[in-house]
């Protein structure tokens, strides 16, 4: 049973990968010609594995972001998603014995080659976590330009930027009058739509967002998904979700991870209309249709 | 019907009280244990007390120059009745002193070292520094003092004269004579010393537990390492260093061989930390103690409860901070 | 097909520096050294001192720069903060490599056959090294250990089972107590034991009255270590054994002091540690030998902190040396007992 699964995923990732590869492309084209604004930066991974001192916890895995997409990584815990994610912005070597394969190409350049700064790198390539994690000793305000003072970055017009960010993270409304406050107040939902705002004062052109409404209600959980899709209209967002309802509703393309026991994979790749109605492979079938996981 | 709901709802069932009796064992062995557990609470009422005691008499004869007056000294006056003296004003701005210039060199240092081993060194020569710094705690006090009086003195009394050629203008770094060695500069390194184990530990710990959450959030908007420090870790960390460096300042209070192997004892006040003599009440003790008079070891342990009630002040004060810091978690 | 794959590639750690990337900051520290000297050489700034602070700044300064050209100003900034906290870890490890060595290397000289075997009972500190040695105060040394364990371990072993088993009322004052104890400075657990048992009585100096501020001063150390020794002691194997019907008095001693046995006697080794080297308190209590003195009740005893203390205080070269000889042996003693908690500690994780 083992060996057969091992041997059609063999085969399928090397017919079916270039047909998505392609498909996606021809879909690029379509979107860039439907919205001429500027949007986010395109990134590239390329054959990208990852470890954790012997354990290889990631294998192999390519794949295309769009400028201006949405993507969204699904499969069960322990697939490895969020460790690629964290292989798209340099966050993964902070795991002291990590290491990683590959190339990540960011506008066509390797993020990891030797020359490069890794802070601009972050600068460019925004993140959001699981967990609401707001600076304590910082008001709402100061949170929000945390990231230019981290950063030493100069702005013009701080309060634009201010009010910009947090509207753009639709916190602006709820926040506005109690920009001096601690942002220990914030509900939890806030506090994300907060660090989404911090993420987005640096302007990066990619957001990548690790479950970033695994720790809340689901009321704060669809205005992330509203921000999200009112993001993507200027920058290009990785999403990380273990619940596959948010895939649906908030992304372009759908990519399903999977390990069978062994590192993680990267099973199929698509649109994501396509993925949830009629998935290539047979695992990916099972899973969108809650068979496992 | 409903009459009969209602009073059930009017009573709820009261809460059982376990009575059982624990075993007799079990009871011996409690009351054994928290008996035994209150030998602190003992041995720091009977040192407060018996300091107190014995040296009531100092307080009662001396007063408040007893605290204030900088003489320590018996003279026999013309009709041959012996007249004491007993003030601790200059050990006390002494003890101050060194105590000072302790913390300013020594905490610097060692949250510059508990900064590297949490966020710079690597792996392996974390575990080595920390074995060093662990062992640095063990160090006899003694070995200190005699490092401090043959490696360390020459080289700072030649730091003394630097500091004292190009701050002189400084009140503090002033000198009346050229005479740089045995000052309480000289004191006050060795102690920095020997207070850095403590504060490295402490701030280790703290820096440590600093969120990972945090630390991430910060790297993610393009942090260089420095920048997290500044912005994530130090605010954190920033009252439990407070608490360690008091609990280094408490250290430097009491030390008495360490200083006592270093320092010119002269009981007069010193306000130059670069200038040959000064003081602090622990080698004043040891060094009154030899030839006291009876009248006069009591002196020296009302000193003694002096020292002992600062030090447990700053303690105290240190390690609430400490354990507040530790157990909020910020 | 894919697993071929996979085994063909090799992890990478990209973040971490390059062969090239190291040999460039080893040559920007040769720079930085070299440029030191000259500096020295032809300004009249003079000494290690100098030295050692040029080098900083120019390797600072150099490392700065570099990453400044390199990756902007913020670069510049951490690449300076990174040398300052390297600079404070080599300033607070120079020290004790100074003492360690300053002592193996002036102790050793001291160093004979007779200095293990003799007393000063016959020989003055001020006599030649060869004759003379501190037996005696070695011997004063592990008796006052003996007696401060005896008399402490029991004390800070309840404590510290109050602390976590019983978990009483009281835990959090008599933990703020313990913590405070534990900064009471040597000299006034002397001066304490003197005011209270020695002041007004007829009782004179002995080893035990020495041992009794050693006490005090251990008690602190092996309570908190076993404390924490203790809180590692999984809840499971307590709550077995209460389920097994034992009292807590037999868990306790059945099951959860043997569990944490090794960690315990870790906490016992670090308490002597703390001690060992103790000065202050003994200048009071002990009273003075010169001989071996077996009887820890009555007549003056000696040990290794008072023979370095005196050996210091008289001043002769060999009085000095054999304070450095002193010294040397209780380092030792005290690096072995370290080493031996150590060991013994990691055994437990």
């Amino acid at each position: 049973m083992n060996d057969e699964n091992t041997n059609s995923q063999g085969d399928d990732m090397s017919t079916s990968t270039p047909s998505v590869l392609s498909s996606v492309a021809q879909n690029r084209a379509a979107h860039h010609e439907a919205n001429s604004a500027p949007m986010g930066s395109g990134l590239e991974a390329r054959g990208v594995h990852a470890w954790f001192g012997k354990h290889h916890a990631l294998e192999n895995v390519s794949l295309d972001f769009n400028p201006g997409t949405v993507t969204a990584l699904i499969g069960p815990s322990g697939c490895g998603k969020s460790t690629f994610i964290r292989t798209l912005n340099r966050m993964h070597e902070f795991i002291p014995s990590a290491a990683m394969a590959g190339e990540v190409l960011l506008d066509g350049k390797d993020i990891y080659s030797s020359g490069i700064d890794v802070t601009q790198i972050r600068l460019k390539i925004g993140m959001v976590f699981q967990k609401p994690n707001p600076f304590p000793s910082m008001t709402i305000g100061q949170n929000v330009l945390a990231g230019l003072k981290l950063a030493q970055l100069k702005h013009d017009n701080k309060e634009e930027l201010l009010e910009q960010s947090l509207t753009r993270a639709g916190l602006w409304n709820e926040v506005k009058d109690r920009l001096g406050v601690s942002a220990g107040g914030l509900s939890g939902g806030q506090q994300q739509r907060l660090c989404i705002a911090r993420s987005l004062a640096v302007n990066p052109k990619v957001l990548l967002m690790d479950e970033p409404c695994s720790a809340l209600d689901p009321g704060s959980t669809l205005r992330i998904e509203d921000t999200i899709s009112e993001l993507s209209k200027t920058m290009t967002i990785v999403i990380v979700t273990h619940n596959m309802q948010q895939a649906a509703r908030v992304s372009d393309y759908t990519a399903f991870f999977l390990s069978d026991g062994g590192p993680g994979q990267m099973i199929e790749v698509g649109p994501t209309s396509e993925m949830f109605s009629r998935p290539r492979d047979q695992r990916t079938e099972n899973y969108v249709s809650g068979r496992f996981g | 019907m409903s009459s009969a709901q209602v009073t059930e709802r009017q009573a709820p069932p009261a809460k059982r009280e376990i009575t059982t009796l624990p075993r007799f064992s079990d009871r011996v062995f409690r009351g054994v244990v928290s008996l035994m557990s209150m030998s602190s609470l003992v041995i720091l009422s009977l040192i407060g007390i018996f300091l107190a005691y014995r040296g009531f008499e100092t307080f009662r004869s001396q007063g408040i120059h007893f605290l204030t007056s900088p003489d320590w000294l018996s003279e026999t006056d013309a009709s041959g009745k012996v007249i004491y003296k007993f003030g601790m004003s200059a050990m006390l701005i002494g003890t101050l002193l060194i105590s000072i210039v302790a913390v300013i060199v020594g905490v610097p240092l060692s949250v510059l070292a508990a900064l590297f081993l949490t966020f710079y060194a690597p792996n392996s020569l974390k575990k080595f520094f920390v074995t060093i710094v662990d062992v640095m705690a063990a160090f006899p006090s003694i070995l200190y003092g005699l490092w401090g009086f043959f490696v360390l003195s020459p080289m700072a009394e030649y730091w003394a004269k630097l500091i004292n050629k190009y701050f002189g203008w400084f009140p503090a770094f002033h000198v009346d004579d050229p005479s740089f060695n045995s000052s309480p500069f000289i004191a006050g390194l060795v102690l920095s010393i020997m207070i850095i184990p403590i504060v490295t530990s402490v701030s280790r710990e703290i820096f440590s537990q600093t969120p990972l959450d945090r630390i991430q959030a910060a790297y993610a908007l393009g942090a260089t390492r420095w920048a997290m420090i500044r912005t994530v870790a130090l605010p954190f960390g920033a009252s439990g260093i407070v608490g360690g460096a008091m609990l280094g300042l408490g250290r430097a209070l009491g030390e008495t061989v360490a200083v006592y192997s270093v320092l010119n004892i002269v009981y007069k006040i010193n306000w130059h930390v670069l200038y040959g003599f000064g003081g602090n009440v622990a080698s004043m003790i040891v060094s009154k103690w030899g030839e006291a008079s009876f009248t006069e070891a009591k002196a020296l342990l009302a000193a003694g409860l002096v020292l002992f009630i600062m030090t447990l002040l700053v303690n105290m004060g240190a390690n609430s901070i400490v354990t507040r810091t530790i157990k909020s978690g910020r | 097909m894919t697993n071929l794959e996979a085994s063909a590639v090799t992890p990478l750690t990209p973040w971490k520096a390059t062969l090239n990337q190291r040999l460039f900051t080893v040559l920007l520290l040769a720079v930085a050294i070299a440029l030191s000297y000259i500096v020295v050489a032809v300004t009249p700034m003079k000494g290690k001192l100098a030295y050692a602070f040029l080098f900083m700044l120019f390797s600072v300064g150099f490392q700065a720069t570099h990453a400044g050209i390199k990756r902007g100003r913020t670069a510049a900034v951490d690449a300076i903060a990174g040398s300052i906290a390297v600079a404070g870890a080599v300033l607070v490890f120079t020290p004790v490599i100074s003492l360690i060595f300053t002592t193996i290397i002036r102790g050793s000289k001291g160093l004979r056959v007779n200095t293990f075997t003799q007393t000063m009972e016959h020989a003055a500190m001020t006599d030649p090294i060869s004759q003379g040695g501190l037996l005696h105060s070695l011997i004063g040394t592990l008796y006052l250990i003996l007696i401060a364990t005896v008399i402490s371990l029991p004390l800070a072993l309840l404590t510290a089972l109050y602390l976590t088993e019983i978990k009483g009322r009281a835990a959090g004052f008599i933990q703020f107590l313990v913590q405070a104890m534990s900064g009471v400075p040597s000299i006034v657990a002397g001066v304490f034991i003197y005011a209270a048992l020695l002041l007004t009585t007829s009782l004179h100096g002995s080893t035990i009255m020495g041992a009794l501020p050693l006490a005090i001063l251990m008690i602190p150390t092996v309570t908190r270590t076993a404390q924490e020794v203790l809180l590692l002691v999984p809840q499971d194997l307590r709550e077995a054994g209460v389920a097994l019907g034992a009292t807590q008095w037999k868990t306790v001693a059945t099951i959860v002091v043997p569990a944490a046995r090794s960690g315990l006697i870790t906490a016992v080794i670090l308490g002597i540690a703390r001690i060992a080297g103790e000065t202050a308190p003994l200048l009071f209590t002990l009273g003075v030998s010169d001989k071996i003195n077996w009887n820890p009740l009555n007549g003056g005893q000696s040990a290794l902190p008072y023979y370095v203390w005196s050996g210091l205080g008289l001043g002769s070269p060999e009085a000095i040396q054999r304070a450095w000889t002193g010294i040397l042996v209780l380092l030792m003693i005290v690096l072995v007992l370290f080493t031996a908690a150590r060991i013994l500690g990691r055994e437990k994780k």
